[in-house]
């Protein structure tokens, strides 16, 4: 397995997705011989696991069965555990697609955080692009890099444990593309331009506060940076669903013969009317914001 | 390696697809010498942009030729502002400058720069104008008078904000963000498997070439006669990213599925048609580029495409050597034309059989599906051709469509985790003290299903293997805290 190039056997080392339905599921590290506890009993990963096809239904001792789905950046994103509080796919889309992320990309973020969106670029860039990440916190860096070596991805990321406000990202010129997700993006925008390659390249912070936006834009402004925009993007997931709408009862015609083929018969009278249709549901509670993104391109000419 | 190496060089030159931008305009060209482009009202020649920097900045000048324009020093300050505007009356007498002193100054050749700075001072009300008012005035006859254009590489970016703003209609008004949503969702990466059906001038297909970067392969499902790539060609890919893309025709899946699929199978009558349309002496190339204005029916993109495969399978055919002809009478224009006609449908069948393989397998990557048609039964049966644990995702302008289509597959099985959604994207205008939103945009982005596929054989996987194996007696091992 690796994050980067799928696979399609379960192998010792892994780390794999057990997935439990509805939306409740768990990441799991694969190894010879030990054992994971699920409400439907427990799965031994010699027996159970090692060997077999990703995507299969696996069935636990107490009789009931989950599925072992193959780790991709989105799952992890559901799945990790939480250092930081961290960025969803629907942000990340936006991230990677705003900055020009490809094959071959080589791209600065500071803080790796929980790792999230490190994972989706390190994905989407691979296997000829590399990721620089700064995290000041020396815990979260050295946990993110053990993640990124489990995951076999270690050879696409390099981590450093440095504060990206006072040294930067540590490289100089070589980056297509800047990502910053820090408390103050304003204080280390110049470092994203002298990470930047010579001829530019985009750049990219999110803050949850407009008055974080409001000085990270002028920072931009007074360093070169062009095309400055800000937006943001909300999720919005339904749950599809099968709605019944009762009819309303508003007496019967009295005695006034109705047309022939209308629906007041004898019948509909003692089966209590109801209409049927499918809907798309707005679940009653979601996420209404979650930060501002702010791009921007540097541009020599 | 050749895939990691960035898509041309880093100066324009001949024959490159570019994308022209002023303000928040774009347009896709190609850069031809002595060709004339029309962009925002105005004609260009681009030759000029011949051998400069990508991301460079023209002015447009007398004759449409371009300029390169020198980075300029923001301007100092205004010195004098009002500061509300109570004494200021909309006499329509505040312009000194009438439109026919305008037009003069224009006829002149004047630079645009020169005009703006005359309308400043030919306008009575300019100084009691507040700052804010005086720089948005600027901006407003700055945007009329300086015609700015920058030259940039295409990229999914770019091209994707492009369609939506100019012929949202073509790509069945898939927004920027949610095309972006699926390309994360449909975890797209090199060294993948991708199956894609789209109705979306190819700008789907080229997001997703661009994700893979050369590496690994794409087989693209078409309706009727041949795929439409209008938009794939405006990427400007490097040759190499088209050996790993296959077609296969929408019409043959069942066959392929039922196992009644040959790929002796002649063309269906559609495909000779156009063949026989292409044929026509001299067809003036459609091109879907600098056409963005006109509305042109599919049949009349898919032969576009034809044209161009036959101009490259005629230039590929010019070194080959011409047999004789035993007809005497025969032209021998018409001769070497049925040899190119067979080898291209040679050709074409020899992919088609490569990418009916491929599918066979059965062991994609992904799916992504956007296109105009209902997505159920083309999930139905394009699912089949999926890897277990494997991300798919649909693409459709209605909820309606997709609400039907998760309905039925869960009825049918071997997918989970199944989600319905769509975003909203929300720009803002940051300014010091006017910051605020832009404009909300809602609905006409599209919505998007996804989930992932799981094995359907319950069985064989279901049975425990018996085999003796390292695992340890099951018994609870107390882990100890660490105080910390």
């Amino acid at each position: 397995m690796s994050f980067v190039e799928y696979r399609e056997l379960i192998q010792d080392g892994d780390t794999a997705i057990v997935f439990l339905g509805h939306d409740s599921m768990f990441p799991v590290a694969i190894k010879h011989g030990s054992q994971t506890q699920t409400k439907y009993g427990v799965i031994r990963h010699s027996a159970d696991l090692i060997g077999k096809r990703y995507g299969s239904k696996v069935t636990c001792s107490k009789g009931g069965w989950v599925y072992i789905l193959y780790p991709t950046p989105e799952l992890w994103t559901m799945n990790l555990p939480h250092r930081t509080q961290i960025l969803y796919s629907a942000d990340i889309s936006i991230i990677t697609m705003m900055l020009e992320l490809k094959p071959g990309s080589v791209v600065c973020e500071s803080g790796t955080g929980s790792g999230s969106l490190s994972h989706a670029i390190i994905r989407t860039v691979a296997p000829t692009g590399h990721l620089y990440t700064v995290e000041f916190h020396q815990q979260r860096a050295e946990k993110a890099a053990e993640e990124f070596r489990q995951h076999k991805v270690d050879h696409l990321v390099t981590v450093k444990n440095q504060d990206v406000c006072k040294n930067g990202f540590g490289v100089s010129h070589v980056a297509d593309a800047v990502f910053l997700d820090i408390p103050s993006p304003w204080e280390a925008i110049g470092h994203a331009k002298c990470a930047l390659k010579v001829e530019g390249g985009r750049v990219c912070s999110f803050s949850p506060c407009i008055e974080q936006v409001q000085r990270t834009c002028l920072s931009l402004e007074e360093h070169g940076f062009t095309e400055i925009n800000t937006l943001e993007i909300l999720l919005r997931v339904y749950d599809v669903r099968t709605v019944s709408l009762p009819v309303p009862d508003l007496g019967r015609p009295g005695d006034e013969k109705s047309a022939a083929g209308s629906d007041s018969s004898e019948l509909s009278k003692q089966t209590s009317a109801c209409e049927l249709y499918k809907s798309g549901v707005p679940p009653r509670e979601t996420v209404g914001h979650t930060g501002y993104l702010t791009f921007a391109t540097l541009s020599l000419f | 390696m050749e895939a990691s190496a960035p898509v041309g060089g880093q100066l324009i030159s001949e024959g490159d697809y570019v994308v022209l931008k002023r303000e928040e305009v774009f347009k896709a060209v190609q850069v031809q010498r002595r060709k004339k482009v029309i962009f925002e009202k105005q004609w260009i020649y681009l030759d000029n942009a011949i051998g400069k920097n990508y991301g460079t900045t023209f002015e447009i000048s007398a004759g449409g030729n371009l300029q390169q324009k020198k980075k300029e020093i923001t301007a100092a300050e205004p010195k004098e502002a009002g500061a509300d505007n109570r004494n200021i009356i909309d006499d329509g007498k505040s312009q000194k400058l009438t439109r026919d002193d305008i037009e003069a100054l224009k006829e002149k050749g004047i630079k645009g720069q020169e005009i703006v700075q005359q309308l400043i001072e030919n306008s009575t009300t300019f100084r009691d104008k507040t700052e804010f008012a005086q720089a948005k005035y600027i901006k407003k006859k700055k945007k009329k008078y300086e015609a700015v254009i920058t030259i940039l590489r295409p990229s999914t970016r770019i091209l994707s904000m492009m369609y939506y703003a100019r012929e949202p209609g073509k790509i069945c008004q898939l927004r920027y963000d949610t095309l972006a949503q699926m390309l994360t969702l449909g975890n797209i990466h090199a060294n993948s498997k991708i199956i894609v059906m789209e109705t979306c001038a190819g700008l789907v297909l080229g997001a997703i070439m661009e994700r893979m970067g050369g590496f690994g392969s794409v087989i693209q499902l078409y309706p009727g006669g041949g795929p439409v790539r209008a938009a794939t060609d405006c990427f400007g890919f490097q040759q190499s990213f088209y050996k790993a893309l296959y077609e296969f025709p929408l019409n043959k899946i069942q066959s392929l599925v039922s196992g009644t699929f040959s790929s002796r199978t002649a063309h269906s009558d559609q495909e000779l048609a156009l063949d026989e349309e292409s044929n026509g002496s001299v067809i003036e190339k459609q091109d879907p580029v600098t056409d963005m204005d006109e509305e042109s029916s599919p049949a009349t993109e898919s032969e576009a495409m034809m044209d161009i495969n036959q101009k490259e399978t005629q230039e590929g055919a010019e070194g080959s050597e011409v047999p004789l002809g035993h007809d005497k009478g025969q032209n021998p224009d018409k001769k070497l034309f049925a040899i190119e006609k067979k080898r291209k449908q040679d050709e074409r069948r020899r992919k088609e059989s490569e990418a009916a393989s491929l599918l066979q397998d059965r062991n994609a990557d992904g799916l992504i599906i956007a296109s105009r048609f209902h997505p159920t039964p083309m999930l139905l049966s394009l699912l089949e051709f999926v890897a277990p644990s494997r991300p798919f995702v649909v693409y459709c302008q209605y909820r309606e469509p997709l609400l039907e289509c998760y309905t039925k597959l869960r009825e049918n099985g071997g997918v989970i985790n199944m989600k319905l959604s769509e975003t909203w994207l929300r720009n803002y205008q940051v300014l010091p003290d006017r910051s605020h939103p832009k404009l909300i945009m809602s609905g006409g982005g599209g919505f998007i299903l996804h989930g992932i596929t799981v094995s359907r054989d319950s069985s064989a996987s279901n049975i425990r293997s018996r085999e003796k194996s390292e695992e340890p007696a099951p018994k609870k091992i107390k882990v100890e805290e660490s105080g910390s």
